[in-house]
C-alpha cells in the first residue's frame, strides 16, 4: 500500500460570502450608478462566487469627490492618531486572517497553504511596518516636514489580490493620503472584504473607497482630473497606457509592471536547496508573480544532474484543490489567462524547445495548467523573452559568470534575479552587475515589508515597502 | 554529484582522494534545508493516511532501552512490547527492533523468539565511541555471537572532526567486516555534533561508501539528536547514493521522536524526498523509547474515538 495523504480541505463555513456587493464609496456599500454588475467565479471550480457592482465614470467621480473630501481631515490628523487606525487594521487582519485565507483561495484559485502563511502574515505585516512610520515622516529622509500628495488612485491585480492592496493602502494611509482603489475584476472580493474592516476598525468615511470594476473603471480613475496620484500593478502594455495619460498631468506615478527573472544557478550552488529555489521561484503561485524566477540560467556542468533533480521534485507536486492543505499547486486565475499560458506554450514548442510537463493528473473543471519546464531554450525563443505568468520554467545554460549576466541582463524586464552559490564573494560580484530591482541569493521570492520593491525597465517604476515606499506618497519636491 | 559511478570505488584509495571526494559534495544551506523540512512538516495527514501512518510508524520502530540500569527482567518486558505492542488490540503491527546493550542481547533475543522482531544491538563503545578498535570489533562480535541481527555503532567523532575521514572509514569497514554475513550494520554519527549540515552530509557518504546498511542521525545521549532537517538531508543523501551506485541504504533517526505528529512528519519527509521505496522498515526505522506509547494511543484513539490517556498503554 502506498501512503496516500487524505483531503484535508480547509472549512468553507468560516467565510460568508453575500449573494451580492456593491461598490464601497464613502464609507458605504452603495449600486453602480448604471447598475452594472458582473460575476466573480471561483477559477478551480468555476463555480459563480458572488455578483458585483461595477463602477463606472460616475461611480469614480463619486469616490475621488470622496477621498478628496475625507483628505482635509486624514490628512490633518497627528501621525500617532492615523497610526492608531493602521495598527487596529492591522490586528483586525489578523483576527480574521482564517477568513481571508480561504476567501482569497477562492476567488484566486491559489493554495490555502499560500494564502495562509504566506499573503495573509504579510499583509498584516505591510500594515503593522507602515503604522509605524505614520508618526516619524519627518524623520524618513524626505524633508522636516514631508506633505501627503492628495487622493491616490490605485489599481491592482488579481495574483495577489489582498497583498497589494495591502502594499497601495498601507503606505498611502500612513503618509496621509486618502485613496480610490480598484480591484481586479476576477478577484474583487477580499477588497470589498477589507471595505468591511476598515469600517470595522472605525476608519473616517471617505478615506478608503472600493471600485471594482474592469479596464475602463481603472481607466477613468487613472484620467480624473482630481487625482493626485497613481499607483499601478499590472501588465507592461497597460503599465504604458496608464503612463501616457498620466503623461503632461501633474500627478505621481509609480508602476510595477511585468518581468522575466533570471534565476542563475552555478556549479558549486546548494543543489538540494536550489531546487526548492527554482520550484519556489517559479511555481509559487502558480507562476503567476511578476517577480517570478521564470528563465533558470544554470551552470552546463550541472545542468544534467540539475534538471534531473528538478525533474524528480516536480512529480512530487501535488496540484488540485486549492482549499485542500496539501495541495501545492492551485488553479489558474482566469480562462483568459489559462489560453494565454496555454498559447505562449504552443509557440515554445513550435519554435524547437523540448517541453516537459510534470505528470499529474488535471481536474476536470476549472483552469488548470501542470508545472512544466522548457528546455533546450535560447534567448531567441519566446519562451524565454515573453512573461508568461504561469507555471512554465524556461532552462537556459551559461559556461562562464560573465555570460550567466550578459544573458540575465538580456531582457526588456528587470524586476528580480536570483543567483545560487556557495561562494560569498561570487554572489556579491555578480549581484552587482545584474540589472534588477530585487536579487536574492541563495533564496527566492521572499517578502519582506521592510525591504523595497521594484524594477528597471519596462517593470516599471518607483518602489514600493520599506522606507523608500514612503516616497511615491509623499511630496518630497 | 561531482563523481560518476564508476570511480566511487577509488574514493577511498587515499586519504586525500577521500577528503576530495567529501569536499566536493554539494553544500548545504542551512536557511534553505530547514525551511524545506518545515514546509513538509505542514502536510496535513488525517483519517485513512494517518492510520496508514501510525500502524507504518509502528512497525518502524526500534524500541530502545540504553540504561546503566537495564535488568534482564526490563528487556524481556521491552521484547514481549516489541512483539505486541498493544495488548488490547491484536491488529497493532509488531514493531522493527528491540534495540538494547550488547550484554542484554542474549535477554532480548529470547524475549523476541519466534517473532519478525529484530534484536540491534548497540556495540563499539556506544555512546563515546572512545575505545580502541580491537575494544569496539570485539563489542561486535560478541554481539553478533549472542544473536545480534542489526549492529548500530557510533564513528569516532574525534576523528572526523580532525579530518581524519580515512580512520572513520576504516573503523567503519572493520566493524562491517566482524558483523559478518548476518547482522546488518547502523552507522551512528551523532550529528549534534558534527556541528554543520556539510559535515552531516559529508559523513553520510563517508558511512554509505564504507558500507553501512543504515545510516543513523545520533545516539540520544546529547542535547541535540534527531530533527526533521538532518534527517531529510540523509534522506536526500540515500536518495543520491542510490542513484549513484544501486545501492539502497536505509536510514534512522534517533533521540527526542516523541509524539506521532512528530514522527507522522518524519514520514511525510521520507515519502516526499527519497521516496515509497523507503517507507518500509526495512529501510526506515525510528529510535525512540516512548514514541511508541503515544503512537498506540493515537491508534486507539482512530479506532474508538475517544483518547484513552496513559493508563492504557503499557509502560514497559
Amino acid at each position: 500500500m502506498a501512503f496516500e495523504y487524505a483531503p484535508a480541505p480547509e472549512s468553507r463555513s468560516i467565510v460568508d460570502i453575500a449573494p451580492s456587493y456593491g461598490l464601497f464609496i464613502d464609507g458605504e456599500f452603495v449600486e453602480a450608478a448604471d447598475g452594472k454588475v458582473f460575476k466573480t467565479v471561483s477559477p478551480s471550480t468555476e463555480e459563480v462566487l458572488s455578483e458585483v457592482a461595477q463602477a463606472g465614470a460616475e461611480d469614480v467621480d463619486r469616490a475621488v469627490k470622496a477621498a478628496r473630501k475625507a483628505f482635509e481631515k486624514w490628512s490633518a490628523l497627528p501621525g500617532s492618531e492615523r497610526a492608531k487606525y493602521l495598527f487596529r487594521i492591522a490586528r483586525i487582519i489578523q483576527e480574521r486572517a482564517r477568513e481571508l485565507a480561504v476567501l482569497e483561495t477562492l476567488d484566486n484559485g491559489k493554495p490555502i497553504k499560500e494564502t495562509r502563511d504566506a499573503d495573509l502574515p504579510l499583509v498584516a505585516a505591510h500594515f503593522f511596518y507602515y503604522a509605524g512610520w505614520a508618526d516619524k515622516l519627518e524623520h524618513a529622509g524626505f524633508g522636516a516636514a514631508p506633505r501627503p500628495l492628495g487622493v491616490a488612485g490605485q489599481v491592482i491585480p488579481w495574483n495577489f489580490p489582498l497583498l497589494m492592496l495591502a502594499w497601495k493602502i498601507a503606505p498611502a494611509l500612513a503618509t496621509g493620503n486618502t485613496v480610490v482603489l480598484k480591484p481586479a475584476e476576477t478577484t474583487p472580493l477580499s477588497a470589498l472584504f477589507f471595505a468591511d474592516i476598515c469600517r470595522q476598525a472605525g476608519l473616517p468615511k471617505g478615506v478608503v473607497n472600493i471600485l471594482p470594476g474592469y479596464g475602463d473603471t481603472g481607466a477613468s480613475l487613472v484620467a480624473h482630473p482630481d487625482v493626485n496620484k497613481v499607483a499601478f500593478t499590472g501588465s507592461t502594455a497597460v503599465g504604458k497606457e496608464i503612463a501616457r495619460t498620466v503623461a503632461g498631468s501633474k500627478k505621481k506615478l509609480t508602476l510595477e509592471l511585468g518581468g522575466k527573472g533570471a534565476n542563475i544557478v552555478f556549479d558549486d550552488a546548494p543543489i538540494d536547496q536550489a531546487v526548492e529555489g527554482i520550484v519556489n521561484g517559479i511555481f509559487f503561485n502558480q507562476g503567476q508573480v511578476c517577480c517570478a524566477g521564470s528563465r533558470l540560467l544554470v551552470q552546463e556542468s550541472i545542468q544534467d544532474e540539475l534538471l534531473e533533480s528538478l525533474k524528480r521534485r516536480l512529480s512530487t507536486l501535488r496540484l488540485g484543490d486549492p482549499l485542500d492543505k496539501n495541495t501545492d499547486i492551485g488553479a489558474i486565475n482566469s480562462a483568459e489567462q489559462l489560453s494565454r499560458i496555454t498559447s505562449l506554450v504552443e509557440q515554445g514548442e513550435a519554435e524547437g524547445a523540448e517541453r516537459w510537463s510534470a505528470p499529474c493528473e488535471l481536474p476536470s473543471s476549472g483552469y488548470w495548467f501542470a508545472p512544466t519546464l522548457f528546455m533546450n531554450v535560447t534567448q531567441a525563443h519566446t519562451v524565454a523573452r515573453d512573461e508568461i505568468f504561469g507555471p512554465v520554467l524556461s532552462v537556459l545554460s551559461f559556461r562562464t559568470p560573465d555570460e550567466a549576466v550578459a544573458k540575465a541582463n538580456n531582457t526588456p524586464y528587470g524586476l528580480s534575479a536570483g543567483i545560487w552559490t556557495e561562494k560569498g564573494s561570487r554572489i556579491l560580484a555578480v549581484a552587482n552587475k545584474l540589472r534588477a530591482g530585487v536579487i536574492w541569493s541563495n533564496t527566492f521570492n521572499k517578502f519582506d515589508p521592510t525591504s523595497p520593491f521594484g524594477g528597471y525597465k519596462e517593470s516599471g517604476f518607483g518602489r514600493e515597502g520599506g522606507r523608500h515606499g514612503l516616497e511615491a506618497y509623499l511630496d518630497v519636491r | 554529484m561531482p563523481t560518476t559511478a564508476h570511480t566511487l570505488t577509488d574514493v577511498a584509495a587515499s586519504e586525500s582522494t577521500l577528503r576530495r571526494f567529501l569536499h566536493g559534495l554539494p553544500g548545504v544551506d542551512a536557511v534553505g534545508l530547514e525551511a524545506r523540512a518545515a514546509s513538509l512538516g505542514t502536510r496535513s495527514i488525517k483519517t485513512t493516511a494517518k492510520a496508514y501512518a501510525i500502524d507504518l510508524a509502528i512497525s518502524m520502530v526500534d524500541l530502545t532501552t540504553l540504561e546503566g540500569a537495564d535488568t534482564p527482567g526490563k528487556v524481556r518486558a521491552l521484547g514481549a512490547k516489541a512483539v505486541r505492542p498493544d495488548p488490547t488490540d491484536r491488529t497493532a503491527p509488531a514493531t522493527a527492533a528491540v534495540c538494547v546493550y550488547p550484554d542484554m542481547v542474549p535477554a532480548a533475543k529470547a524475549a523476541v523468539a519466534g517473532s519478525t522482531v529484530k534484536v540491534a544491538s548497540v556495540a563499539t563503545a556506544f555512546p563515546a565511541g572512545r575505545a580502541p578498535i580491537v575494544v569496539k570489533l570485539a563489542d561486535v562480535r560478541e554481539a553478533v555471537a549472542a544473536g545480534a541481527d542489526e549492529i548500530d555503532m557510533v564513528i569516532d567523532r574525534g576523528a572526523f572532526l580532525a579530518g581524519n575521514y580515512m580512520k572513520v572509514y576504516d573503523e567503519i569497514v572493520a566493524v562491517k567486516e566482524a558483523c559478518g554475513a548476518s547482522a546488518r550494520l547502523k552507522v551512528i554519527f551523532e550529528t549534534g555534533e558534527l556541528s554543520t549540515y556539510d559535515n552531516i552530509r559529508r559523513a553520510s557518504w563517508l558511512g554509505m561508501l564504507a558500507g553501512a546498511d543504515f545510516i543513523k542521525t545520533s545516539t540520544g545521549k546529547v542535547a541535540v539528536n534527531a530533527t526533521p532537517a538532518n534527517t531529510l538531508l540523509m534522506l536526500e543523501a540515500v536518495r543520491d547514493f542510490r542513484a549513484q551506485t544501486g545501492v539502497q541504504v536505509g536510514v534512522k533517526p534517533a533521540g527526542g521522536i516523541r509524539t506521532s505528529k512528530d514522527a507522522i512528519k518524519f514520514l511525510v519527509l521520507v515519502n516526499e524526498t527519497a521516496g515509497e521505496d523507503w517507507l518500509d522498515n526495512h529501510w526506515f526505522r525510528f529510535g525512540a523509547s516512548s514514541l511508541l506509547n503515544d503512537l498506540l494511543m493515537q491508534r486507539q484513539k482512530l479506532a474508538t474515538g475517544r483518547y484513552s490517556g496513559p493508563d492504557y498503554v503499557t509502560v514497559d
